[in-house]
């Protein structure tokens, strides 16, 4: 799939910050997530794959304002110190919130969205920094042409505007213009810091990793009884 | 038997020893030791001894009441205490969120920390010490009681020299049982526990974390410590209650 214009990827989305109806904590940047007393939620980076690009997007926006490398990693360090429950899964963390925890939750858009569409009291800002999150497609070499067709369907207008009303960014353009999602000012890709397989090892390495290494120091910090 | 025993219990075990060797016994070392899992271990542990000890005071105590007391609602009351046993644990983590969480009816919100993890031990391993207990209390020779009575002992003395040593075994056995469900315990605890690495992370979930991160091997390496651990405590409660009713005037 790799060889077709979009590159494999499927659909997109931007890593937001869901919040209770009509935001009354008044969330709107990433520093707003340091206020004394807010509440974060966000699934485990060693379970979940949402969970490993809100880190990137949070350690990404920091770079991208300009602070350096150790800066942005005691920004994460800052964050997680206001973390309160590690679901296993996005969609976990995503009803861990709706069923009352935390001020903030840290998602994909399109799961703000579903949220919504399924009547829950819920409200996403989109921070001016955020990570592109890229969805891809695959199918595996030796399957059936239903599958290949099938991947082929989705790339359509039809399935694309499918894809746009459950709250995926499309990534045909014609297909996209057709919605009105919300650009970022300063959107980046995780290609800005390696991609996945540079990160995964520095950042989501469970020993050595810098995730795993502020979770360390966080325990040994607050590992009072 | 031994067939039976072997595809049900021996071979499972000896799986999972074997697993946990698959990098070693540096890998195996490090795994159990890294800081997480110390730390996962410790909340286990702890809140498991605490949840043992809350069960041999509360236990012994239900179990007396349900046999000495009479009330009205007491055959519902008994058939209660077996609950545990037949719900889903899943389902107790799920009511016991509902109840005790963010949107709980009654006020109480202890989700995601340290005491809803007790909250959740103490509920499944309610049946233990009660059920083990009821039996030894139906049976006890109420003349004892009567004979230090007459001699001139005090309620508390009574219950102190004449029927507590009675108890004793049956305690020990339901606590040893009640520790080593709760050092285990999965379902109740994962909803409920808010899973944060080093605060509200337990042993089991951690071992469901590692699998799920693609580790197998950590997990079996924390899963053999954990095994490990609960032969013990059966072993130590064991050879404690041997002696006790070696003991026995």
């Amino acid at each position: 799939m790799n060889q077709n214009e979009y590159k494999g990827i499927l659909t997109d989305s931007v890593v937001s910050f869901v919040v209770r109806k009509g935001n009354p904590d008044d969330i709107q940047t990433w520093d707003d997530l340091l206020k004394p007393g807010v509440e974060v939620v966000t699934p485990n980076p060693f379970t979940s794959g949402g969970a490993r690009w809100n880190v990137m997007a949070a350690y990404g926006a920091q770079i991208k304002q300009g602070k350096s490398k150790e800066e942005a990693v005691a920004y994460l360090n800052e964050l997680f110190q206001h973390v309160v429950v590690q679901d296993a899964s996005a969609r976990d963390a995503l009803q861990t919130f709706t069923g009352g925890k935390g001020d903030v939750l840290l998602s994909y858009e399109n799961e703000a969205i579903t949220a919504q569409q399924k009547g829950e009291n819920v409200d996403y800002v989109i921070p001016d920094q955020t990570i592109l999150i890229e969805n891809p497609v695959a199918v595996t070499t030796d399957g059936p042409q239903s599958a290949t067709d099938f991947v082929k369907f989705l790339y359509s207008d039809e399935a694309q505007k499918i894809f746009g009303e459950k709250g995926y960014r499309p990534v045909v353009k014609s297909v996209a213009d057709q919605f009105d999602y919300e650009t970022p000012s300063t959107l980046f890709t995780i290609q800005d810091f390696g991609g996945w397989g540079t990160v995964k090892d520095e950042f989501f390495d469970p020993e050595n990793g810098i995730v795993a290494k502020i979770e360390v120091s966080l325990g040994v910090s607050t590992d009072s009884g | 038997m031994i067939g039976y025993l072997s595809f049900i219990v021996l071979i499972p075990l000896a799986a999972v020893i074997w697993k946990s060797t698959g990098s070693g016994l540096e890998g195996f070392w490090n795994a159990v030791t890294s800081p997480a899992a110390l730390a996962s271990l410790k909340l286990t542990f702890g809140a498991s001894v605490v949840v043992a000890l809350v069960n041999a005071v509360m236990g012994t105590l239900i179990a007396w009441v349900l046999v000495r007391d009479d009330f009205p609602g007491k055959g519902l009351v008994n058939s209660l205490i077996d609950l545990p046993f037949a719900l889903p644990t899943i389902v107790a983590g799920l009511t016991l969120l509902a109840l005790y969480g963010p949107r709980g009816p009654i006020g109480i919100n202890i989700a995601y920390t340290r005491m809803a993890i007790v909250a959740a031990l103490l509920f499944v391993t309610l049946p233990f010490v009660v059920r083990s207990v009821q039996p030894v209390v139906h049976e006890l020779d109420r003349e004892m009681e009567e004979a230090a009575a007459s001699l001139g002992a005090g309620g508390f003395t009574i219950f102190r020299r004449v029927i507590l040593p009675n108890l004793v075994p049956a305690i020990l056995s339901g606590v040893a049982l009640a520790f080593a469900r709760a050092v285990g315990e999965f379902g109740a605890v994962i909803l409920i526990s808010g899973n944060i690495p080093f605060k509200t992370q337990v042993a089991s979930v951690q071992i469901f974390s590692n699998i799920e991160s693609d580790r197998p091997t950590a997990a079996a390496a924390l899963s053999v410590v954990l095994l490990v651990f609960s032969f013990l405590t059966l072993l130590a409660i064991d050879l404690v209650r041997r002696w006790g009713s070696k003991h026995e005037s």
